[in-house]
């Protein structure tokens, strides 16, 4: 497959990095990344992975584009609001980058849909904002063995790390249970600065195009942290692995998905 | 005796127990944080009895929900 004029010029400043180049540009054209959630952490991953030329993009998300979004979904715009969010965002993604393959699912994630949903591609991306749907694509990317991206973010902090199922360890390694309902503060009744959402998702973004091209090296074993008020980024290096992790472990007990329901909190 | 706590060194009393540690150190949510000691995760019941020695590394790691 040779570039036209206007790929060479489109995507020339990537290629003109010696990490990408015209390889690595075909590799991210060839590349199909599933993002789930197309809310703060999503928006600028598929903003800039559309932008990239990523080939094929999937986005999951079932909710529809509320006036609260948009102090920090970046990819819906005033105009969007009530339409489904995986619709806007396919809109947002090609009015950027015509050449790219947007498909839009109407739902969430759920022990019914997560594992063929994710199994078309080649990275997935967690944009999600519960615990749930976090330890739900966990489970069913370590045990389909699909590299994904964690991120999760809150207030003025948020953190990431890259899962590549059999080599690094995984989210439940790290969190080996969900914390009870309302335990931890969701965004909603604790608030977040819309530009963490915009850092966090971008760097969940360059993990993708990084994995995709071989570049670099991955947040693996690491649980990078941020913190926007003292502007500290912090590298967590994990153990290399959990041996009583229940998912990844050497007697894993999680062998098949359920829906997880978070246990309600007696605080 | 000098720890690494979140990156940061810093000078602690000997003989400090990691339960003593996340109370000095405010550590938020304590009962859902997860704590590595020199990049091994650490049992929630050995907090109490594991205690800290010169040049040991501490990290805490904390649930964060959000992304939408």
């Amino acid at each position: 497959m040779a570039f036209t004029n206007e790929q060479l010029e489109r995507y020339s400043r990537h290629i003109i990095l010696k990490e990408i180049g015209v390889k690595g540009q075909k590799k991210l054209m060839n590349a199909k990344v599933l993002i789930i959630g197309a809310g703060g952490l999503g928006s600028p991953a598929a903003l800039y992975l559309a932008a990239a030329g990523i080939g094929t993009i999937g986005i999951v998300d079932a909710d529809k584009v509320d006036l609260s979004n948009l102090q920090r979904q970046i990819i819906h715009a005033t105009n969007d609001l009530g339409k489904f969010k995986a619709d806007s965002a396919k809109e947002s993604m090609q009015y950027i980058n015509p050449e790219v393959n947007v498909i839009a699912y109407h739902e969430f994630v759920t022990s019914k849909n997560i594992l063929e949903l994710i199994s078309d591609y080649d990275f997935v991306l967690d944009g999600t904002d519960n615990f749930p749907a976090k330890f739900l694509i966990n489970d069913a990317c370590v045990i389909s063995r699909k590299p994904y991206s964690h991120a999760g973010i809150i207030r003025f902090k948020g953190q990431l790390m890259t899962i590549i199922p059999g080599e690094s360890p995984c989210y439940r390694c790290v969190f080996k249970e969900m914390p009870p309902k309302d335990a931890i503060p969701t965004c909603r009744q604790a608030g977040v600065i819309g530009a963490m959402a915009g850092v966090i998702g971008c760097l969940q973004a360059l993990e993708a195009i990084k994995f995709i091209t071989g570049t670099g090296e991955l947040l693996t074993g690491k649980l990078l942290t941020f913190d926007a008020l003292t502007m500290n980024f912090h590298k967590i290096a994990l153990p290399k692995r959990n041996h009583n992790c229940a998912v990844c472990g050497d007697n894993p007990t999680i062998t098949e998905l359920v829906d997880y329901e978070q246990p309600a909190c007696d605080l | 005796m000098l720890i690494t706590v979140s990156g940061e060194k810093k000078e602690y009393a000997e003989g400090l127990t990691v339960t003593e540690l996340i109370a000095q150190e405010k550590v938020e949510m304590l009962e859902y944080v997860t704590v590595s000691l020199n990049e091994e995760f650490l049992q929630r019941e050995n907090f109490d009895n594991q205690k800290l020695n010169d040049g040991d590394v501490v990290e805490f790691l904390y649930f964060m929900g959000g992304g939408k």
